[in-house]
């Protein structure tokens, strides 16, 4: 328990340091820092829960179990290597006149802050402060995306919040009436939103309630994964603001949704009886993988492209989780690690591509073999990978998915492999000029640090590869926390 | 006609409940932003008042203190920090023409309908006062939505935010009396960042497109070249 709340404290305590000296620097390394002890204090608290199972603090405020320690792992990994991508890279905006001392302060304070409250999110054994954390890793945020203060980034940063708010605040309601059900089948107790305690009475519930508060919060959570058709602010959100941001929100945030409603159905399924919540959660999965897929091939700004690959793997995921059986479930928690490990590698690469380019449009980056090999070939790499190329983990645990689908919903196989193919047309049509293209005269290369990078790749190779035998078993365990049943 | 034989402060509770919901419809068809501003402080103070009373009524005591939060948060500081920012970006004589405001407010009482036709299945539930409550909370959360996308204005948008954010509020009190309490302060801190932040974006609007419109808001779609 004292790694967990280590791994609280530190990032708080991060937070208030560097929104006084952020803009010193050496923000940046301390940024770093703070990240690097928060990650191995996170690698002690799975340990714990490796070897003793769930844990649940003494004043019941934490919860910990194989579930939510991994993507509190994941989280913590990702915050790290972004971290170290960040320290350049914001130099390089800083001296280039983007941003200034004020904002830099901002952005570090709210990097910790941001982390911080992902992480009370996957941690907390309250869906109330569930819902608190979700919504203040929103307003964190949200001048993050405006931080440019470009005409366009102000406009993203606008509808980031009010289209995240509107969203956030169904989701709220479908608590209420979670606590109003638990309120009746537990009167007088004031502990009836505690995850533990609705988990064990879930059976006394009133289904009526729980299935209309199930709609609230895939709609309210669903915003936030980016689920069609409630993406809009997606796309706009993870392109305009700084490029460390981008890798963080859409490698950990989108997460962080999708684990709040899976774990709402973790609890409502077994109690309704019958498999709504799932049917629900394929339809908009599968709906927002399709457009998705669509929606790549008209982008014309880099970051975009990826942002709509983002709502493509999530819908995925969500897909995968509404099926629901122990492959499928298997599947997608695997995916959540590979997607966020890809797709942070991706975002940071395309961050240096920018900078090299000196613009964000498709049409202005090209030739970046020529120019910087080392950021050409990542980005290739890691296209590859996100598209789900064999050696690559993401093939894995599509390829678990894909075998589940044929053995409960043949049928559906046909679009999934539909949209799979159009997604990767569409991602290697624009991807594959930038890189080969004729380098326009006088581009020079940038300063970049692609060890994080590679190092994220590697990692996606070898869990695609072999999974270990540990890990593995981790996420088996997880799989029989979520459906009851386990896949080895 | 069963209503007539509910206590005195269950009646008052429910009368509380429809000038609430009176008052959404307010904010929907005013178009001056400063009454805009008022009538969102007053639906505080109505949800205020309702708080109070469900406190005395079921002894729950720590309810006063959400009622209290509500009074300083929503009555006070909010109203106050909108209307200075308005002074201060000087668009207080601004009165925005809401288009086909007849059409809005029956899209609004179809909205009160769907929100009864909603908690039908929940309110053979609950005690008789709560069926129409809840309802009514929903309305108010609905309606505030309505608003956020009826309007073009970014203050009106943000009340329109605040007013959903009222009707979560009321929803939890009248369904729940109140969630525990550390949620109560988890979501008031929300809200007041969100105040804040919100006054930052006005002025970011104002620099970056030159007005509170948000229909200049205009960049970002998916263009064909």
């Amino acid at each position: 328990m004292t790694a967990l709340y280590l791994t609280l404290l530190l990032p708080l305590t991060a937070t208030l340091i560097l929104a006084v000296v952020g803009h010193r620097p050496l923000a940046g390394s301390l940024n770093i820092l703070f990240a690097l002890a928060t990650f191995i204090s996170a690698a002690f608290c799975a340990l714990e829960v490796f070897h003793q199972g769930s844990m649940i603090s003494p004043d019941q405020m934490f919860y910990l179990d194989a579930f939510n320690v991994y993507l509190v792992l994941v989280n913590t990994l990702v915050g790290f290597t972004t971290a170290i991508f960040s320290r350049p890279y914001m130099a390089h905006e800083l001296a280039i006149g983007r941003v200034d001392a004020p904002r830099m302060r901002l952005y570090h304070a709210m990097y910790q802050g941001f982390l911080l409250t992902m992480l009370v999110a996957l941690t907390t054994n309250n869906l109330g402060i569930l819902w608190v954390a979700v919504e203040g890793a929103t307003l964190a945020t949200v001048l993050l995306v405006s931080l440019y203060r470009t005409p366009e980034s102000i406009e993203a940063g606008w509808k980031y919040f009010i289209l995240c708010g509107v969203g956030i605040a169904q989701a709220l309601f479908g608590t209420v009436l979670i606590y109003f059900a638990a309120e009746r089948a537990l009167p007088g107790r004031d502990d009836a939103l505690l995850w533990t305690v609705l988990k064990e009475h879930a059976d006394a519930l009133e289904p009526t309630v729980l299935i209309l508060a199930f709609v609230f919060l895939l709609v309210g959570y669903g915003t936030k994964i980016g689920l069609v058709p409630l993406h809009n602010w997606l796309p706009d959100a993870h392109s305009e603001g700084p490029t460390p941001m981008s890798a963080i929100l859409s490698g950990l945030l989108l997460n962080i949704a999708l684990y709040a409603v899976v774990r709402y159905k973790m609890l409502i399924e077994p109690a309704l009886g019958n498999h709504l919540p799932g049917y629900l959660m394929m339809g908009f999965g599968l709906l927002s993988f399709c457009v998705a897929g669509l929606l790549i091939h008209r982008q014309r700004d880099i970051k975009r492209l990826f942002s709509y690959s983002s709502i493509e793997h999530m819908g995925l995921m969500t897909f995968a989780f509404g099926i629901g059986g122990p492959l499928a479930t298997f599947g997608g928690l695997l995916h959540m690690i590979v997607h966020s490990l890809t797709k942070s590698a991706i975002f940071v690469t395309v961050g240096h591509a920018a900078q090299l380019a000196g613009s964000q449009k498709i049409a202005n980056i090209r030739g970046l073999i020529q120019t910087q090999p080392r950021i050409g070939w990542c980005f290739v790499i890691g296209t590859a990978a996100i598209a789900g190329f064999p050696p690559f983990g993401v093939f894995t645990s599509e390829f678990l998915l894909f075998t589940a689908t044929m053995k409960s919903w043949p049928l559906l196989v046909i679009p999934l492999l539909i949209g799979l193919s159009i997604a990767f047309a569409g991602m290697f049509r624009q991807v594959a000029p930038m890189v080969f293209g004729e380098p326009p005269p006088g581009q020079k290369p940038v300063s970049a640090n692609m060890l994080p990078v590679i190092f994220h790749l590697l990692l996606v190779l070898w869990l695609g590869i072999a999974i270990p035998d540990v890990l593995a078993r981790w996420l088996d365990q997880a799989t029989i926390l979520v459906v009851g049943q386990g896949v080895l | 006609m069963a209503g007539l034989h509910l206590p005195l402060i269950e009646q008052l509770v429910l009368c509380l409940a429809a000038l609430v919901l009176f008052t959404s419809f307010l904010l929907l068809a005013q178009g001056r932003i400063v009454s805009l501003i008022h009538t969102f402080a007053w639906q505080g103070g109505l949800l205020c008042a309702a708080t109070c009373l469900m406190a005395i009524n079921s002894g729950r005591y720590h309810l006063l203190i959400s009622a209290l939060l509500t009074l300083a948060l929503k009555v006070f500081f909010i109203p106050w920090q909108l209307r200075r920012l308005v002074l201060r970006l000087d668009i207080r004589r601004e009165v925005e023409t809401i288009g086909n405001p007849s059409l809005i407010m029956l899209a609004g009482g179809a909205l009160v309908l769907f929100s009864y036709y909603v908690v039908l299945p929940i309110r053979e539930l609950s005690l008789l006062a709560a069926r129409n409550t809840i309802a009514v909370s929903l309305a108010v959360i609905l309606i505030g939505m309505l608003m956020i996308i009826s309007r073009r204005k970014a203050v009106a948008q943000v009340i329109g935010f605040m007013s959903m954010e009222n009707g979560l509020f009321f929803a939890a009190v009248v369904a729940t009396y109140g969630m525990p309490m550390v949620v109560e302060l988890g979501v008031a801190f929300d809200v007041l960042v969100a105040a804040i932040l919100f006054g930052i974006f006005f002025f970011q609007l104002r620099a970056g497109i030159g007005s509170l419109d948000v229909d200049h808001l205009n960049r970002l779609h998916e263009k064909d070249q």
